[in-house]
């Protein structure tokens, strides 16, 4: 039997012997460790992050049906993740520095990345939906842990500028096995880099089980490298916001990067090009629909008496206008002039390019002409 | 005017970018104490400390992929690759992150990195010691190749493609290292001629030839060489091979209407297969004959007691001038 034959996620990687702050029942565990780190967060904050939550959720479910409707060419979902990137995205600051991939759509929506921008990349509109110095937040990156090196090197530049700002690297667990991302692990410890490694273990590479990664939890592996390596309940949103927390401290304070693993789980498809049906059971999913990252704070809430009726209606309003906006952007994103194909290739003037352009605009105008000519513009 | 070796040369433009440019950092394997395996970063490191020259773990990949990171956060990297065929486990960040993220980022993040590989045979290396990779290089969009074969050159260049806000791959020949040279070190950059701008190495009237890095100068042996037998060989180091100063190469092709590109890396693809093509639509009426490849062969770098037989050389330059004049060559007689 060889790995990939297995149905089950493996052993090792099992949603225990982790933290957990909040249990899928709604329960609170104290945890001395980690209290601290979140003991600001009353039940208002609380309610707010559920608020968070609750909208990037109905921003990927309009988007899914965005592309089911023709209106995008592609979608990664994130259901079921929204506690492991709202809880991280929430612990940053606004001068951190986030380099994700390409699922981090809460994390995007965290750092104020507008509706429309959202979109653009997956419309097929533009190569990135926004400028990465307006929100902090690199452009999203597709080669599989490739911005965990970024990630590090942005770090080392902001320490030797002797700021206390800090970077996150967002990856997920078929990332562990690239070489860019032990590298960065590397790199990372040996400069102190001030970078904090996410990642989202959501099981599944694809139809990959994370067994087939790893044969340990994957925060395991960063005590081979030299750092702390923290396994949190991804699901738990004040788990994930305290141990982010935790590792951002270490790294303003100059003693370098962390490894989080973030044990999660993708409850849709890896994109909307994929079919989980052909690798994983309705079980593993009933599983995992019951650790659902918005339900168990809702009742955490109840039960301290805060009124989650009232929040579950405003929060359904907000998240519904956030996806009408959604909707409505499709229709402000332009398609893009065809010359705008040779934009941005290079910084600086290159003739080669600038032949090429020309002669493609030459071409395409012989076509106005005709048209022109022949007063057959709109049959073309 | 100032003598110096190619390789001290590149030394003094690194010196003087990194004194003039407090962004700019040099990064790579055994460049701080020691100084580079060729000693071209040799006292940078204690004159400019260990976060402007970094002596970095062993891995390319790493190398190129937090170069990717500094440049996101306003620096400008200068990268060593020690050896040519090291550059490849830093391949992928080369090609799919440094060369395209000003264009995917619609111009808003600059990769102004400055990737220096010593390049190509000639001094009896070991494998994956003395390749030539630039064809890689110049057929990826969003990057600029460019090869220095000179001290002059090498001074002035390696401070404009760190100026550069595009990333440029910097080929130095590394046979010519020790090689000295007149260098102008008071000369003002912005003076200078573009790195992107080709060099008439030799005048000549009878065929071109063109050619970059180590072999400029076996080109000049061959039109030394050449002018006993009445030949006039006019020489142009190409010095960018992505983008190409087509002016200079068509200007010269027009009045001699014959062209020979020379070259250490294979032919297929390469850079003499483009040249040989643009050339010929741009100027196909002014050709008297097809336009000729010297090239390295198609194989794997042999082993250093064979080099001799893969490198192009002052008599297989000849050979394939004459083959471009239609004289007795080693092709006479053989069927197209």
């Amino acid at each position: 039997m060889t790995p990939s034959d297995r149905d089950a996620t493996g052993l090792l990687t099992r949603p225990d012997h982790f933290v957990q702050l909040v249990t899928p029942a709604g329960e609170r565990r104290t945890d001395a460790e980690f209290d601290p780190w979140v003991a600001d967060v009353d039940t208002a904050a609380l309610g707010r992050l559920y608020r968070d939550m609750a909208i990037v959720r109905r921003i990927d479910t309009e988007a899914t049906a965005l592309q089911r409707q023709g209106e995008l060419g592609l979608w990664p979902p994130l259901m079921g993740q929204e506690a492991a990137q709202i809880g991280s995205a929430r612990g940053l600051r606004d001068d951190d520095f986030v380099f994700s991939s390409y699922r981090e759509h809460a994390v995007a929506w965290c750092r104020g990345v507008s509706a429309a921008d959202l979109l653009r990349v997956w419309r097929g509109s533009a190569a990135s939906g926004w400028n990465p110095y307006d929100h902090n937040m690199a452009v999203p990156q597709i080669i599989i842990g490739a911005q965990a090196l970024h990630a590090t090197g942005y770090a080392m530049g902001a320490a030797w500028e002797g700021t206390d700002t800090a970077t996150i690297a967002y990856f997920g667990d078929g990332a562990t096995s690239e070489g860019d991302v032990n590298e960065a692990f590397i790199f990372a410890a040996s400069f102190d880099a001030p970078v904090v490694f996410f990642c989202q273990n959501n099981q599944w590479a694809i139809s990959e089980p994370v067994g087939l990664q790893s044969k340990q939890p994957l925060a395991r592996r960063a005590d081979g490298f030299g750092m702390p390596g923290i396994r949190v309940d991804g699901n738990d949103v004040l788990a994930v916001l305290a141990a982010t927390r935790i590792a951002l401290d270490r790294a303003r304070r100059g003693e370098g990067p962390t490894l989080i693993e973030a044990v999660t789980y993708r409850l849709g498809p890896h994109t909307t090009a994929d079919d989980p049906k052909r690798y994983r059971t309705e079980e593993e999913l009933a599983e995992w629909g019951a650790r659902d990252p918005l339900a168990r704070v809702l009742t955490l809430l109840a039960s301290t008496g805060f009124d989650t009726e009232a929040l579950e209606r405003e929060v359904a309003e907000e998240a519904g206008r956030v996806a009408a906006e959604l909707r409505a952007a499709i229709t402000t994103i332009p398609d893009p002039d065809a010359m705008t194909v040779f934009d941005h290739v290079y910084a600086e003037p290159n003739t080669h390019l600038a032949r090429q352009r020309d002669h493609y605009a030459r071409y395409l105008a012989m076509f106005d002409e005709g048209a022109a000519a022949s007063g057959e513009g709109a049959a073309r | 005017m100032t003598t110096l070796t190619l390789g001290k040369a590149i030394n003094q433009g690194l010196r003087r970018s990194l004194a003039s440019d407090d962004k700019v950092v040099l990064m790579g394997e055994d460049i701080g104490t020691l100084g580079g395996v060729f000693r071209i970063t040799d006292g940078l490191k204690a004159e400019f400390g260990a976060h402007r020259v970094v002596d970095t773990p062993l891995s390319e990949a790493g190398i190129m992929g937090t170069a990717v990171g500094l440049a996101y956060r306003g620096f400008r990297p200068v990268v060593e690759i020690q050896f040519d065929g090291f550059v490849y486990p830093g391949f992928d960040q080369l090609v799919a992150q440094v060369a395209k993220l000003h264009y995917r980022s619609r111009g808003t993040v600059r990769m102004p990195l400055t990737i220096r590989i010593p390049f190509g045979g000639g001094i009896g290396a070991a494998e994956h010691h003395s390749e030539s990779p630039e064809a890689y290089f110049a057929h990826t969009a969003g990057l600029r190749v460019v090869a220095c074969s000179n001290p002059a050159d090498a001074y002035v260049m390696i401070q404009q493609a760190i100026a550069s806000d595009d990333p440029v791959i910097f080929l130095e020949p590394k046979r010519r290292y020790h090689v000295k040279g007149e260098v102008d070190e008071t000369a003002s950059l912005a003076d200078a001629k573009p790195m992107g701008v080709a060099s008439v190495a030799a005048a000549g009237s009878d065929v071109t030839l063109v050619t970059y890095g180590a072999l400029v100068q076996t080109a000049r042996d061959a039109a030394i060489a050449a002018a006993e037998d009445g030949i006039s060989i006019e020489v142009i180091d190409l010095r960018s091979l992505a983008p190409v100063d087509y002016a200079t190469v068509e200007a010269s092709v027009r009045r001699t209407g014959r062209l020979v590109v020379a070259h250490e890396a294979g032919q297929q693809g390469g850079v003499g297969a483009e040249l040989a093509a643009s050339i010929t639509e741009r100027c196909f009426e002014f050709l008297e004959a097809a336009p000729v490849r010297v090239t390295g062969h198609d194989i794997p770098y042999p082993p250093a007691k064979l080099e001799k037989h893969h490198l192009p050389d002052l008599d297989r330059i000849l050979d394939g001038v004459d083959r471009a004049l239609g004289r007795p060559n080693s092709l006479s007689g053989v069927e197209a």
